[in-house]
């Protein structure tokens, strides 16, 4: 099966200033690929890259086997981009504008109606579909691009920051429209929000200074996130010497009577033995789980490891 | 065909802002005024013509100083109407629409160069409607009429070429219009440098777009003149295309 987005070794210059460095990643049917990076680390430029508003400066994109470069109206066919800004004539309604949207992306007539109320639904706009897009605000706007982005089905959708400016009540729906477009479609999201990430992305990349830092999946992200620590709770006062039988525990911090964190050796989690241990000396468990990197912290110190 | 759909889009978003509506009622107003001192000409010199061998008849008098007038007028109005076409998309970023869609640099720019044609369109039939009227109680010369019609058709196919081109090259709309009308006068009194000095310059003489319009409002249809016009716009809207082109390997 052809990959639906294989960039290779891919550069952008700007002048002298170097915006993409030495990009190269695939993505397949299914995957939803989360792009994370500060501002001004090349997001939109590698965006724009692939949808080919910006010629790479050298190394090559394929959009479902297509050269963005060479055929660029066949590779743009399986596409469907939302930028950082939606691109939306505010003088048109919802529903007009969709069906101009349609037109430019090859949907013949006959279905320009059953495609734009699919989107309209989709999106949830059907309320709003008869008003002028300059009326609507700026969550509704977002919606509009995302709709003009799905209209044809696209093999691949690339979102540019979708969620900036919704509240998060539709940040969940949008959320929950990406995982639902990730089942059948290749998805790219850029964000530097991480907890988007974590929500609906089958695969992360981080981008920093227009390099490509970290590329995971979700399971390989899971791991590099965990401390080996464990948060432990109890009711009444604990003796941590209890536990210190346990020898996959290498040390154990008091953090008050009722709250330790116990370190223990990687590979080896020392969860059941525990639980089996305080139980078997009739100790009230409130909490056993284990402590994770936030995305935020794990974030900032690749960042800043890249950064030196 | 897919440049006819950005070319009715086009159209029909310049009639959704008080632009197009303005322009068409402002300058019909202007040319009925123009018309009617026409009309006033040849009243005045009418008992005269009587009396002269092959007289000047009602088509000569009232049609090509209409036509050229309004040639005049136009040259001053297209680079404002053409300004925005694709550099205002650039700038409120809705261009990127365009650039994503599977559309090739040709469609985007001939639809755009057709949507503000259809325009133009509409407003030279209308100067032509005018001098049509006067069929109800004179006669009118209908092959004259039809060449000037014509002739300012391409005239202002012209003009809209220029502006199009000028406003894929500039970042801003206004700086597009100041291109386009300083490039468009400069072609329009090219020929005059000539008649000071009493030399005919050949190629000067060929650039010049009055010449060419002036040859074709006699009624002569001479395939140079076509084909000035023809290639004309067809020059301006391939550099257009390389322009975009070039931006989006540049930028």
């Amino acid at each position: 099966m052809t990959k639906l987005i294989e960039a290779d070794h891919v550069f952008r210059y700007f002048g002298a200033y170097c915006a993409v460095h030495d990009l190269s990643f695939s993505l397949a049917k299914g995957q939803v690929l989360g792009f994370l990076g500060v501002n001004g680390a090349g997001k939109t430029t590698t965006m724009q890259l692939l949808c080919g508003l910006l010629a790479p400066s050298s190394g090559h994109i394929l959009i479902n086997g297509y050269n963005v470069l060479t055929h660029p109206i066949l590779a743009k066919q399986s596409l469907g981009y939302l930028p950082d800004t939606p691109p939306l004539y505010r003088d048109l309604t919802v529903s007009e504008f969709l069906r101009y949207c349609a037109q430019l992306h090859n949907i013949p007539t006959k279905q320009c109606h059953a495609a734009v109320h699919s989107a309209l639904g989709r999106c949830s706009l059907g309320a709003v579909q008869h008003k002028l897009i300059s009326q609507l605000s700026k969550g509704f706007q977002q919606r509009v691009g995302i709709a003009q982005a799905i209209i044809h089905n696209p093999d691949l959708i690339i979102l540019d920051e979708p969620s900036v400016g919704l509240d998060p009540i539709q940040i969940q729906e949008i959320h929950t429209l990406i995982k639902e477009l990730g089942q059948t479609h290749g998805v790219i999201l850029s964000t530097h929000r991480l907890s988007e990430v974590q929500e609906s992305c089958t695969d992360v990349q981080i981008i920093h200074d227009g390099k490509l830092i970290l590329q995971k999946n979700s399971a390989e992200l899971a791991a590099i996130m965990s401390t080996e620590k464990l948060c432990l709770r109890t009711r009444l006062a604990l003796d941590p010497a209890a536990l210190t039988a346990n020898t996959d525990i290498t040390h154990i911090t008091v953090i008050s009577t009722q709250h330790l964190e116990i370190h223990y050796h990687a590979n080896a989690n020392p969860t059941p033995k525990i639980t089996e241990q305080l139980i078997a000396a009739g100790v009230d468990i409130l909490e056993l789980s284990p402590i994770k990197k936030s995305m935020e912290e794990m974030f900032i110190e690749l960042i800043q490891e890249n950064s030196k | 065909m897919k440049a006819l759909i950005i070319a009715q889009h086009e159209f029909k978003s310049l009639f959704l802002s008080p632009l197009a509506w303005s322009l068409l009622g402002v300058l019909q107003f202007i040319f009925a005024y123009l018309f009617l001192t026409q009309i006033e000409n040849f009243m005045r010199v009418q008992p005269q013509l009587a009396f002269i061998e092959h007289a000047p008849s009602l088509t000569d008098i009232i049609v090509p100083p209409l036509f050229g007038n309004a040639g005049i007028i136009l040259l001053l109005l297209c680079p404002i109407l053409t300004m925005s076409v694709i550099c205002q998309e650039r700038r409120t970023k809705t261009f990127a629409l365009l650039l994503s869609a599977p559309l090739s640099s040709t469609d985007i720019i001939v639809g755009k160069y057709l949507g503000i044609s259809f325009l133009l369109m509409v407003i030279t039939s209308g100067i032509s409607l005018m001098p049509l009227s006067l069929a109800l109680g004179g006669s009118i010369d209908l092959g004259k009429l039809a060449c000037n019609a014509l002739a300012l058709t391409l005239l202002v196919g012209a003009f809209a070429a220029v502006g199009v081109f000028c406003s894929t090259l500039a970042p801003h709309p206004v700086l597009a219009a100041i291109l386009s009308f300083s490039f468009l006068l400069l072609l329009w009194i090219m020929d005059w440098s000539t008649a000071i000095k009493e030399q005919a310059n050949e190629i000067i003489n060929y650039l010049s777009l009055v010449r060419h319009f002036q040859n074709l409002q006699t009624g002569l249809i001479h395939s140079a003149d076509l084909g000035y016009f023809l290639l004309f716009i067809a020059s301006f809207l391939w550099l257009s295309i390389r322009c975009l082109d070039y931006q989006r390997l540049q930028k």
